[in-house]
């Protein structure tokens, strides 16, 4: 894939992010900003990496942490930034927030809960 | 443990599924395996686990590779026709998967050795081919309380259950007391065996046998699984403990293993 070709793909996958808000500034889409209200007891920058090895990767930290922990994890593969937050939720973890950082990263916070 | 990237990237398939995550892929790295045979039913069995990362597998078979075990055993190669099967077998599934640790046992599994032998291992999956080694291999989990994942095949007819008394299950003496009288059974040999059969009742051996380790879904203790190739139909038979089973019922006569005799060299 090249650098221009992910770039749209960013774009145009955040449009769809079911985000709201109304803050403006990442690439032209309306998106809450993190707003960084919990302090996480572990962070996880996953930058560089995709999918499914995003989700593995920060489901392997959860399960090496408490229970009631949080967790903030760094992406910036766009369909991380959807795909990341469902399957955790899907596997029963409490999704607080999903928010950029900056233009390419996006930072998704999660609390650990003891799945079954 | 932890992962290695190389790990993630080799198991990510089945870690993303639900239920195994890091913590499944951990037991089966954790796990030890035996499989009597590395014949038609062991060798995709004894494939599938080393491939979800199995972390152990014990492979026991005497016989050496011929022309006649290509059209099934999928463990071995034209070019192992001669070796041992358990040296043509460690070496597939090594290359398969470095990570697995293959335990090879070239020697007979009698009376003699093998409790001896599986109780190191958490599970056994039985790809034996003949009566005799069936009984043994139930007899002996049985005495070691290790859970037996059963496949028979013969012609285009395969069957599989699992085996697990010490959870209160049927043994495998439940279904057959005793083995048939010699020469009343027909062997491969005289038989014959579609090769695919042996490969769908030894995957599904592999399929318990993970479901098995890692604690997913049903097991299939209690249940006969019937399979007929050619009218592609499965059948399903419920199968109880036997109060008045030899071994596992309420006044076991059968205290010690039993060699029977093989009738022919199937």
């Amino acid at each position: 894939m090249t650098k221009n070709k992910g770039r749209n793909d960013k774009i145009s996958n955040t449009s769809k992010l079911p985000l709201g808000g109304s803050a403006v500034g990442f690439n032209q889409v309306a998106v809450k900003k993190e707003k960084r209200l919990f302090r996480p007891e572990r962070e996880l920058n996953l930058k560089g990496k995709i999918c499914p090895y995003t989700f593995i990767e920060s489901m392997l930290a959860l399960e090496e942490m408490k229970t009631g922990e949080i967790l903030r994890i760094i992406v910036d593969y766009p369909p991380s930034v959807g795909d990341v937050p469902r399957s955790l939720k899907n596997e029963g973890y409490e999704v607080l927030e999903v928010a950029p950082v900056n233009d390419t990263d996006w930072a998704i916070w999660v609390r650990n809960i003891e799945l079954k | 443990m932890r992962f290695s990237e190389g790990q993630i990237h080799r198991y990510s398939r089945q870690m993303i599924l639900p239920g195994v995550g890091g913590k499944g892929q951990r037991k089966l790295a954790d796990a030890r395996v035996f499989i009597l045979g590395a014949g038609g039913l062991g060798s995709p069995a004894a494939m599938y686990l080393a491939a979800a990362g199995v972390g152990t597998i014990g492979l026991a078979d005497f016989d050496r590779v011929e022309l006649h075990n290509l059209q099934r055993q999928i463990l071995h190669r034209t070019d192992d026709i001669g070796l041992l099967k358990v040296d043509s077998g460690k070496r597939t599934l090594e290359s398969l998967n470095p990570e697995a640790e293959i335990r090879t046992y070239a020697e007979r599994i009698t009376s003699t050795n093998i409790r001896q032998v599986i109780k190191d291992y958490h599970l056994v999956l039985d790809g034996s081919d003949n009566f005799p080694a069936r009984f043994l291999v139930n007899d002996a989990c049985f005495f070691e309380k290790k859970t037996l994942i059963s496949g028979a095949i013969l012609r285009f007819q395969g069957q599989i259950s699992t085996f697990k008394p010490q959870s209160g299950g049927p043994c495998y003496r439940c279904l057959i007391p005793e083995p048939p009288p010699p020469g009343t059974a027909p062997s491969c040999q005289e038989a014959g065996i579609l090769g695919a059969v042996a490969g769908i009742i030894g995957v599904m051996q592999a399929n318990e046998a993970l479901k098995e380790l890692i604690g997913l879904g049903e097991s299939l203790a209690g249940r006969l699984l019937l399979f007929d190739a050619l009218s592609l139909c499965f059948d399903e038979a419920k199968i109880q403990r036997n109060p008045s089973c030899r071994l596992c019922g309420d006044t076991p006569e059968i205290k010690d293993l039993i060699d029977y005799p093989l009738a022919c060299q199937g």
